[in-house]
């Protein structure tokens, strides 16, 4: 017989979240499966890889490592709660899209988490800084250099986000634009 | 990888605690930081009916610091204890083994008390314990209070001496009064966090002229628990630190670990990096003497 459900309320990304969930419910289940906030990423759900970091109360933990229960009553930011506004991306985040510190994007949500982290308590980090906060997480494509370049680059002073990102993704260089001339 | 199915209780006072677990036996578990048993229930290596949470429990997470030693509350998060400089400066130990311990994120919710309690033989807090000689407060509903030092804390790997109905409750640190105290910690992993294939710590007082007053010394990873060795330690007090010294008891105390083999290292390489290791803590502890 399966344990009696548990109501939790968890505010997540500044708003209070709830939902009935089983105890044996991770944190990063129920931020997925309960809230459909999919941004975090379950990898080795053994407390590894990184994937599924989250800030919790503001610090940087592993959410398969965490029942929801226990989280109850607590804030949490996740990688969706990361942009300054909706359709704006944060420096550390344009940032990732100027270096290339992503590939297949597997790691990324973790690696914001943990690279936001390390900025809010570390504004202009030095590179042992950088893989030190980045030390738990795995990132299997980038060979991590990318991400530490993206972490120097998006914390210098004067930093502006380069390109409105819809319009980045949506037009690049070697496609036409439909009505624009061709020649 | 989900947990089997358990029932859950945020405990609302130690004895909350204490009667759940006398209650429940061997079928609950208290839940600290969960960095170690979360991953174990993922897997189902322990299948838990109840979990007892004690994080919200402050008569848990109490840091006293009293004339001879530091007591840190079981529940004290090891990210509290990476940033208390205050305390770094009694217990260089535990500042020297906390940068080894885990990741930022592990250390945001992993705890002293849980550490010692999972007795992980390759763990750093544990290794701190013996070599320090720290005393574990362990409680019941039946049997009260229990207090059980470090050396026979831990009896083999992964199993400490914690009843099924006991709860850790704090942990006494002894501190080194006066000057001259050093500390080194060192440990070889396949990547930085990872699980240590052997470590050595040493604690020294050396007096003004380089000669030890004061000596504990242990190895990690090198047999099922944690290894403090008192009698060899003892042989450096008198004498200045130089290589031979540190040489013969780097090779005595590894020649007295029985390691296991595994995937990543056989036993003869982990006694082999317990030597060396072990020698280097013992000649970098000397010569930060000298820098001082």
């Amino acid at each position: 017989m399966a344990p009696a459900l548990i109501t939790v309320e968890i505010t997540v990304n500044g708003k209070l979240r709830s939902a009935a969930v089983e105890p044996r419910t991770t944190l990063v289940d129920f931020l997925r499966d309960s809230l459909g906030l999919t941004g975090t990423h379950v990898g080795c759900e053994h407390g590894i890889c990184g994937a599924c970091s989250v800030l919790l109360e503001g610090d940087p933990i592993r959410s398969c490592c965490m029942f929801a229960v226990q989280a109850d009553g607590m804030a949490v930011t996740t990688v969706e709660g990361l942009a300054p506004e909706r359709g704006r991306l944060s420096k550390i985040q344009d940032a990732f899209c100027e270096t290339h510190a992503l590939q297949c994007g597997y790691c990324t949500s973790g690696m914001l988490i943990a690279c936001h982290a390390l900025v809010e308590h570390t504004p202009q980090p030095d590179e042992a800084q950088i893989r030190d906060a980045i030390g738990g997480n795995l990132c299997r494509c980038t060979g991590y250099q990318q991400i530490v370049d993206a972490v120097k680059l998006g914390t210098q002073p004067g930093y502006t986000v380069r390109a409105d990102p819809v319009k980045r993704a949506a037009t690049p260089e070697n496609t036409v634009v439909p009505g624009a001339s061709n020649g | 990888m989900k947990a089997a199915p358990f029932e859950y209780v945020r405990a609302h006072d130690l004895d909350h605690v204490l009667q759940l677990l006398a209650a429940y036996g061997t079928d609950a578990k208290p839940i600290a930081g969960g960095q170690s048993l979360v991953p174990m229930m993922a897997m189902r290596l322990a299948r838990p009916a109840l979990i007892v949470d004690i994080n919200r429990l402050d008569v848990l997470s109490e840091v006293t610091i009293g004339p001879h030693a530091v007591t840190l509350g079981a529940t004290v998060r090891q990210r509290d204890l990476e940033d208390d400089t205050a305390l770094h400066a009694r217990l260089p130990m535990l500042r020297e083994a906390l940068r080894w311990v885990g990741h930022t994120q592990t250390r945001n919710r992993g705890t002293v008390g849980g550490s010692l309690a999972h007795a992980d033989p390759s763990a750093e807090l544990p290794l701190a314990a013996v070599v320090l000689d720290a005393t574990v407060h362990l409680r019941s509903e039946a049997g009260g209070d229990r207090t059980v030092p470090a050396s026979e804390f831990f009896l083999g790997p992964m199993t400490a001496a914690v009843a099924e109905t006991e709860c850790l409750v704090s942990i006494d640190w002894p501190v080194w009064d006066g000057d001259g105290v050093v500390c080194v910690f060192d440990e070889f992993a396949m990547r930085h966090g990872d699980f240590a294939m052997a470590s050595a710590a040493c604690q020294l007082q050396l007096d003004a002229d380089g000669i030890c007053r004061r000596a504990a010394i242990g190895l990690g990873g090198v047999d099922g628990v944690p290894l403090a060795f008192p009698q060899l330690a003892a042989r450096l007090v008198g004498h200045r630190i130089d290589a031979d010294l540190a040489r013969g008891i780097a090779a005595d105390a590894s020649a007295a670990c029985a390691p296991g083999s595994d995937l990543h290292a056989g036993s003869d390489y982990r006694r082999h990096l317990g030597n060396v290791l072990l020698t280097r803590v013992l000649l970098q502890a000397g010569e930060q003497r000298l820098a001082a």
